[in-house]
């Protein structure tokens, strides 16, 4: 299991807000049984109607790994899809001014810090990639800082999350499944799991 | 911190330990799985050599991609043949109950589950699907999860999550004749905002909701995450009990008297203490229609579509955006605004009582010209149950289509799409860009009587004439 302490890439900024699930993924792509291939379609009718102009096709903008974004980035439908094919386009980590809780979620559980910062300084940075694309950035969650240039600004990220990714436990899966006896008990105590088995 | 409600008690009995990131382990009284979210989580399963660990509390059915005309098998549509496979072999791999087309129990899972009686009070409930807060109309506390917690939950039975503030949202009063809970959430979300919900579960209560059926309490639970709350609840009572008894997973004889004891003993306390309560009007709820891109953009459908300057500066960009995209002037009245598709549907209004409101505005009238309506009941049973009274015929006469259950246009994972810019009048959730199936396609979101009366009309019309 990795620890993800710092993310360091150049940044690609994506302005407005309340941008939507099935924006990021529109549900025709959900037609599949596994996550490969989502990275090429990752906001594909907002791409097709921006003509080369969305910063996902922006040449300046190729190869990037941070994603800046406004607020309540990720509203909408639980998909995983999401966040899977802004992974896999190439995105590593996002600063935003906020985000929607189930998004935030998944990006956890993917190993993908989702960070937030006050919305003058997401448009300074936001700002600041659009006239510095060639140049790396760096997210530092123990410091809880975005550095690029030579300027820095605060960012922060509920206390469990950034435990889970710099100790490099954001995928629960094991330490979940580890307590069976526990999980076992507890299910013992709920008066409603005699009554209402369903198999 | 919220102190002696229904969630902290819900909370506190399904807590499993704390992690060592803090969070809680939190035990998952009841799974629903979907073809859409669950493949990718059976293969990580499969490719870690864990096996499900309690599958008697996991059910499955196929709602999102199936057809609602032609059901045979093989799908026409490849991939979605495909998908239905492999929720077919991982539920017999996995001795998972699953309830397939044509078996009676299928359609949409936010459907199936409270109709069966799985959805019970005090349980927690996750889905890899936002509108899991329908069940929170139960007493149960609900909420979606990515294909990543799907697994977690297949191979655990928990998840690892951090507890939600709870926020009291009290509606007092009886509503206004053609005033539905579609309306009472539209205008919550309206209200509060499409964020003001995120960190908060929504406890609904005061009267208007104690007066609610349990299908009007999981339209108003189904739209929580709408408003940006991961969770929507109702704390449970002799509605809730009249609706379970009886039905197929409801507790029956002894059971069902320790089962009643213990839904009342969870129910919030009279001194719960909150972390935030806010408190609406029922009179002063009006029939709304979304005009925008989310579904905070609501209005009553005798107002004008708002100017910027009627609206607070932080929603101006997403209005400017909007008025471009729904091509609305600012300033018109939303009323006479024509629309060329109408759909009766969805998780949050595909339910039998949906469908007599909707069927009592189509009765003896006609769908315009030049007007796709159609309805789509939320399962086979809300199917059965409309065709034995009638309904389906009430609607065919008015021209309207009637199709086989399915989740259908609210998402358009199947053949039901918009085309090109249509706008549709639509009984669903999301009136997101592109929603529908087209990526221009346009969405005006309203109660099920509000788009039976948009099809007849042929534009957007106060249910209210109609009456």
């Amino acid at each position: 299991m990795s620890q993800v302490k710092a993310v360091v890439g150049r940044g690609i900024p994506l302005v407005g807000n309340d941008i939507d699930t099935d924006r990021i993924i529109p549900a025709r792509f959900l037609r599949c049984v596994t996550f490969d291939g989502l990275g090429a379609q990752v906001f594909a009718d907002d791409r097709s109607q921006s003509q080369g102009q969305h910063p996902f096709d922006q040449p300046q903008y190729q190869g990037a790994e941070l994603l800046v974004v406004n607020r309540n980035f990720g509203c909408g439908s639980s998909r995983e899809h999401a966040p899977q094919a802004i992974a896999k386009w190439g995105i590593k980590a996002l600063v935003g001014e906020s985000f929607a809780e189930i998004f935030f979620g998944n990006c956890v559980a993917m190993g993908i810090p989702c960070v937030t910062a006050a919305p003058a300084d997401v448009h300074m940075l936001q700002t600041w990639l659009a006239d510095n694309p060639q140049f790396p950035i760096t997210l530092d969650l123990e410091a809880l800082q975005v550095r690029f240039g030579n300027q820095a600004i605060t960012v922060s990220i509920g206390e469990g999350s950034r435990n889970m990714f710099l100790s490099g436990t954001w995928d629960a899966c094991g330490q979940l499944v580890a307590q069976a006896a526990l999980i076992q008990e507890t299910a013992a105590r709920l008066p409603y799991i005699a009554w209402s088995k369903t198999a | 911190m919220s102190k002696g409600t229904l969630f902290d008690k819900v909370w506190d009995l399904h807590t499993v330990g704390t992690l060592p990131s803090g969070q809680t382990q939190l035990f998952i009284g009841l799974h629903l799985i979907h073809e859409v979210t669950s493949p990718q989580a059976f293969a990580m399963l499969r490719e870690r050599g864990l096996k499900v660990m309690f599958p008697e509390r996991t059910v499955a059915t196929v709602d999102h991609i199936v057809p609602t005309t032609n059901q045979a098998r093989p799908f026409v549509d490849s991939l979605a043949e495909e998908m239905m496979q492999a929720l077919e072999q991982n539920c017999k791999d996995n001795g998972i109950r699953f309830y397939n087309i044509g078996s009676g129990n299928q359609g949409i899972v936010h459907v199936i589950a409270p109709e069966q009686g799985l959805t019970q009070p005090g349980m927690t409930i996750a889905c890899g699907d936002s509108h899991t807060s329908t069940h929170g109309a139960f007493g149960a506390i609900a909420f979606g999860i990515g294909t990543s917690q799907v697994r977690d939950v297949l191979a655990s039975q928990t998840l690892a999550l951090s507890k939600l503030k709870v926020r009291k949202v009290e509606v007092n009063g009886t509503l206004p004749t053609g005033v539905y809970a579609k309306d009472v959430i539209l205008h919550i979300i309206r209200k509060l905002g499409v964020t003001g919900g995120v960190g908060f579960a929504y406890e609904y209560a005061g009267t208007t909701f104690e007066q609610m059926s349990m299908e009007e309490r999981m339209t108003v639970c189904n739209m929580a995450i709408e408003g940006g709350a991961r969770c929507g609840y109702i704390n449970p009572d002799a509605v809730t009990f009249e609706y379970l008894k009886g039905r197929d997973f409801a507790p029956k004889g002894a059971e069902w008297d320790q089962a009643v004891a213990w839904w009342q003993s969870i129910r919030s306390d009279a001194d719960a203490e909150y972390d935030d309560v806010v408190v609406f009007d029922a009179a002063e709820i009006p029939p709304t229609v979304t005009w925008g891109i989310t579904p905070g953009q609501g209005i009553a459908v005798d107002q004008q579509v708002p100017t910027p300057e009627e609206l607070p500066e932080k929603e101006r960009s997403i209005a400017e955006e909007a008025y471009r995209y729904m091509d609305l002037q600012p300033g018109k009245p939303i009323k006479g605004t024509k629309v060329d598709v109408c759909f009766i549907g969805s998780c949050t209004n595909g339910r039998i009582s949906d469908l007599r409101e909707a069927a009592k505005i189509a009765q003896g009238r006609q769908v315009a010209a030049g007007i796709k309506a159609f309805v789509v009941p939320g399962s086979e049973r809300v199917k059965q149950e409309a065709e034995a009274e009638g309904l389906h015929e009430i609607f065919k006469a008015a021209g309207f289509e009637w199709r086989e259950p399915g989740c259908s246009m609210c998402l358009a994972m199947n053949p039901d799409k918009l085309e090109g810019r249509q706008i549709s009048a639509s009984s669903s959730n999301r009136n997101f860009k592109g929603r529908q199936g087209s990526a221009s396609g346009r969405t005006l979101l309203m109660s099920p009587a509000m788009v039976a009366a948009a099809a007849i009309a042929g534009e957007v019309t106060d249910v209210r004439e109609l009456l």
